[in-house]
């Protein structure tokens, strides 16, 4: 915490799992001190001793608040929803915060750690293949396959929002996804593709709940 | 996604084994699987979110394939190179992380979601023979999780499926 005993999160503008987290800090209303890591300057601000000792596995979020400090973009959500419960991010029934979390796990577990800038490096080292031609082919086979069942998913699920009418854990990870699957897409020089015209409708939503 | 597991229960479908326990702790909350303490469910689902986020995806079969494809190189060195560093980074991580959160278990002296996900993980890393030499929390906690019974009869070498020879 800052000496004012504000919340710090450790983050990187372009990072999805960063953006999860700051989603929550702002619809719950919580004030927070932002310290930059850039994952590609200087090498990775991450892989400093510093942020190493912060954080072993060297990830943004990172978030220190009352006295701890957690990673994990789902766990920091989780822990904001128990200790700062309005408005809530989790639905009361049990049965639709299976949605949100298989949802959310989904994207956090399924789509994102398979395209981020860590793996995208193993793909290049792995293939000798240094050519952004391989990372993009990469990062859209991984999104594609993952948004395929996603937008099945959502076919039971979806009302407004990912489930139902309320804005969940699981839309904050939605939004950042089709941001990275927008920037992916467009770099080969193509159109949205139709199968996800359900998260483009909830990206305008989102845009009007949180502009 | 077509993936295993899936859970079919109370008249839903579940899939993505965190939300599958998430759901079967709330519904039928007796032995716990997560703390009462915020914090201490924090550091429970963090370790847990290290594991099925940031290791297990990145080593399994699926990936594992990918690789093959990407480097056109089928030999199994080059998974099990892959897999290894995957794994050590993941578990150098998770031994830091432990030396805060553990007792008898992955966070304190109950078990938790965490070690559920913990003892799978250990039996991957094994497979790929990743050397455990230091990881000494990891293997200390998880020789003690593979006492209890609920991790003895859901064990893979005990399965219906469970191919001959690979049964206990």
């Amino acid at each position: 915490m800052t000496e004012s005993g504000k919340p710090i999160l450790y983050s990187y503008f372009r990072s999805s799992c960063s953006w999860r987290v700051r989603i929550a800090l702002a619809l719950k209303g919580i004030d927070f001190e932002m310290v930059p890591i850039n994952l590609i300057k200087d090498g990775g601000q991450q892989f400093s001793k510093d942020f190493q000792a912060l954080n072993p596995m060297k990830q943004v979020p990172t978030l220190k608040i009352d006295g701890i400090t957690i990673h994990q973009s789902l766990a920091i959500i989780e822990y904001l929803e128990e200790t700062r419960p309005t408005p809530r991010l989790l639905p009361q029934d049990p049965k639709k915060r299976a949605s949100v979390r298989m949802i959310s796990d989904l994207i956090a577990s399924g789509i994102q750690p398979l395209q981020n800038l860590s793996i995208l490096k193993k793909v290049g080292e792995v293939s000798k293949d240094l050519r952004e031609e391989t990372h993009l082919t990469w990062a859209q086979n991984v999104i594609t396959s993952g948004f395929n069942a996603l937008e099945q998913i959502l076919q039971s699920t979806a009302g407004k929002y990912c489930v139902g009418d309320e804005v969940t854990m699981a839309d904050l990870c939605l939004v950042p996804q089709v941001v990275n699957a927008e920037r992916t897409f467009s770099s080969r020089g193509l159109c949205q593709v139709p199968p996800f015209h359900i998260s483009c409708k909830f990206r305008a939503h989102s845009s009007d709940t949180w502009s | 996604m077509k993936q295993v597991p899936t859970l079919k229960i109370d008249g839903i479908t579940i899939h993505q084994s965190l939300a599958i326990i998430e759901y079967l702790e709330e519904t039928r909350p007796t032995p716990r699987l997560l703390p009462q303490d915020p914090k201490k469910r924090a550091s429970v689902r963090m370790i847990s979110d290290l594991i099925a986020s940031g290791i297990q995806p990145l080593q399994n079969l699926s990936i594992l394939k990918k690789v093959g494809e990407v480097s056109k190189d089928l030999r199994e060195e080059t998974h099990l190179t892959w897999a290894q560093n995957v794994i050590t980074s993941g578990f150098n991580a998770l031994e830091q992380i432990l030396q805060s959160t553990a007792g008898k278990y992955c966070v304190g002296d109950e078990v938790t979601m965490a070690d559920l996900c913990l003892v799978p993980q250990v039996v991957n890393a094994e497979r790929f023979k990743v050397d455990f030499t230091p990881y000494p929390t990891i293997s200390r906690i998880n020789k003690r999780l593979l006492a209890l019974e609920a991790f003895q009869v859901s064990h893979p070498c005990r399965q219906p499926d469970t191919p001959t020879e690979l049964r206990a």
